[in-house]
């Protein structure tokens, strides 16, 4: 299953694109319309790129008036992504979020580095959600945090269906004439193929802790990239940075995927899900499909 | 829906060879075989991706024939530098055409560029049948660049481009710095700016390209780059990033 990342898609810029994705994830909605940050917004880096958008969007009076039953017209299902600086912000998004039936899943961005910090626990804000909504719930975790499975089990007894990973990480950069940040507001978060090695750790670490679903996120190029994903644990994949520099890539990966997963003897991708995992992971079954890589591979 | 955003019917995304590239005084003007892309109108971009890197990199059309694209590159950051070293054979990949360009339907067009800001006038001079167009450079070697347009008037510094526009009514269609731009607009006159931005996708997904019109940011890429009157300031101040220097 391919979905965007949140904030890397507009579907109502770009219907064609969205409709070739399993799901369609929003830019994160606040409660308060938010400006977003002055320019500038992005910088490139050797193996990134840095942005500090600053979750512009105009809040969620006129999400829900204007922009979901746009959204709703359109083929994918919508996930619609959310955050808040307190668990009754986010309590409060779900409450008006659960009366639309088109609204698929609800992810919470608690993770996003471009906003003032969010002062309650994931926890906190997990249980909060659950008690405002019975929509599924996936939560989105920065892979900054200092003990990311422990995050996951909280997240999952707390009440989430499902855990996005990652959110970028901090990053700066400095212009080349001035040696000042390049983004206007100094330090920005960090995407694109240098998150990958750990957005991969990240699924990896907390598939091994977690029962829930996983969706990869963090500098997924390719089907190889993605099916490495799928490996750790993922059973989604999420696409962000690749998209502002490739507008066919899930069209192009899903492809790719597909051929990658093929030629290791998977007839479905998300038949390889976790085998990363091998024999140390009890939930994963040694099936016939696994004994004969090993055979192939001379393992 | 489909009147706010420019028509996506035509946007295309190839590799294309490039066939040659020259030095046009500091500049690097590189022409690529065409493909199957449409040049689209005056004042479109295209998203150039510099070979090996992460992001893209919007430019203006500056010519366009039946056979080949050409754009008009100044290498002033990485990823300009990377594009101006492509050679011909290399393959480089093109999207576009996007934005919303120049309208074309004007009674008196006078074109006014500044430095890198002429890329787009080449091309908008073929259509508009060679109007009154005026060039303004830093140095003598930057205006060995208004060799693209033959018949333009050409203004080197110390005196500006805009010293040069004459008295009247006109409708400037312009590009250049923002400076340049701002003064423009000032001369009261109707005017097309053709703004600038950073960009990280051209087409609307990633909000970076920021412009401040009537109350909110808009994306540039969506809402110009062509526009009738150059950006405000807003007045807000800037939310900082966790942990980010005070």
């Amino acid at each position: 299953m391919i979905l965007n990342a949140s904030g890397c898609l507009d579907a109502i810029a770009s219907p064609a694109i969205a409709e070739g994705l399993d799901a369609f994830v929003t830019k994160t909605v606040t409660l308060e319309p938010r400006d977003g940050n002055p320019p500038a917004r992005i910088h490139e880096t050797a193996a990134g790129m840095l942005n500090s958008i600053g979750l512009q969007n105009p809040g969620i009076q006129e999400f829900l008036a204007e922009v979901l039953p746009e959204l709703s017209t359109l083929g994918p299902p919508v996930w619609v992504s959310i955050a808040g600086s307190s668990s009754d912000d986010f309590a409060e998004l779900c409450a008006m979020l659960d009366e639309h039936s088109d609204v698929s899943v609800i992810e919470l961005n608690v993770s996003c580095p471009n906003v003032e910090s969010v002062t309650d626990a994931v926890e906190k804000i997990v249980a909060a959600s659950r008690r405002a909504t019975t929509r599924p719930i996936y939560v989105k975790l920065s892979p900054a945090m200092p003990d990311l499975p422990s995050a996951g089990m909280a997240a999952e007894c707390a009440g989430a269906n499902g855990l996005t990973l990652v959110n970028t990480i901090y990053g700066l950069a400095l212009d080349e004439r001035t040696l000042q940040p390049a983004i206007a507001t100094g330090i920005g978060g960090y995407s694109g193929p240098a998150l990958r090695p750990i957005a991969l750790a990240a699924v990896y670490a907390v598939y091994e802790s977690t029962s829930i679903p996983v969706v990869g996120v963090g500098g997924i190029e390719t089907g190889r990239h993605a099916l490495e994903s799928i490996a750790a644990g993922a059973s989604a994949v999420a696409l962000g940075t690749v998209f502002f520099r490739d507008q066919g890539a899930a069209q192009r990966i899903r492809a790719e995927l597909a051929v990658e997963a093929a030629a290791l003897g998977f007839a479905d991708p998300l038949e390889a899900c976790g085998i990363a995992h091998g024999e140390r992971h009890p939930l994963v079954v040694r099936s016939d499909k696994l004994r004969e890589i090993a055979r192939k591979t001379g393992t | 829906m489909g009147s706010r955003f420019p028509c996506r019917s035509g946007v295309k995304r190839e590799a294309l060879n490039v066939v040659e590239v020259e030095d046009v005084g500091p500049y690097r003007l590189v022409r690529v075989e065409r493909g199957g892309l449409d040049p689209g109108l005056p004042g479109q971009f295209f998203m150039l991706t510099p070979p090996g890197h992460v992001l893209a990199r919007p430019m203006s059309l500056c010519m366009a024939s039946r056979v080949e694209l050409a754009f008009l590159i100044d290498p002033i950051g990485p990823g300009t530098r990377t594009l101006s070293t492509v050679e011909s054979g290399d393959s480089l990949v093109v999207s576009g055409p996007l934005g919303q360009g120049f309208r074309l339907d004007v009674p008196r067009p006078l074109l006014v560029g500044g430095g890198i800001g002429m890329a787009p006038l080449p091309y908008l001079v073929e259509s508009l049948g060679r109007p009154h167009t005026i060039l303004g450079f830093r140095t003598a070697w930057h205006a060995e660049a208004a060799a693209l347009v033959p018949h333009a008037d050409v203004i080197i510094e110390p005196s500006l481009v805009t010293e040069g526009i004459p008295a009247g009514d006109h409708d400037i269609l312009a590009c250049g710095p923002e400076p340049m731009l701002v003064a423009v607009a000032r001369l009261g006159a109707s005017c097309q700016l053709a703004w600038e931005a950073p960009m990280a996708c051209g087409y609307g997904a990633c909000y970076a390209c920021a412009v401040w019109i009537d109350g909110r940011y808009r994306r540039l890429c969506i809402e110009g780059p062509v526009l009738l009157s150059p950006p405000e300031q807003p007045h807000k101040r800037i939310h900082h990033a966790v942990g980010a220097a005070q």
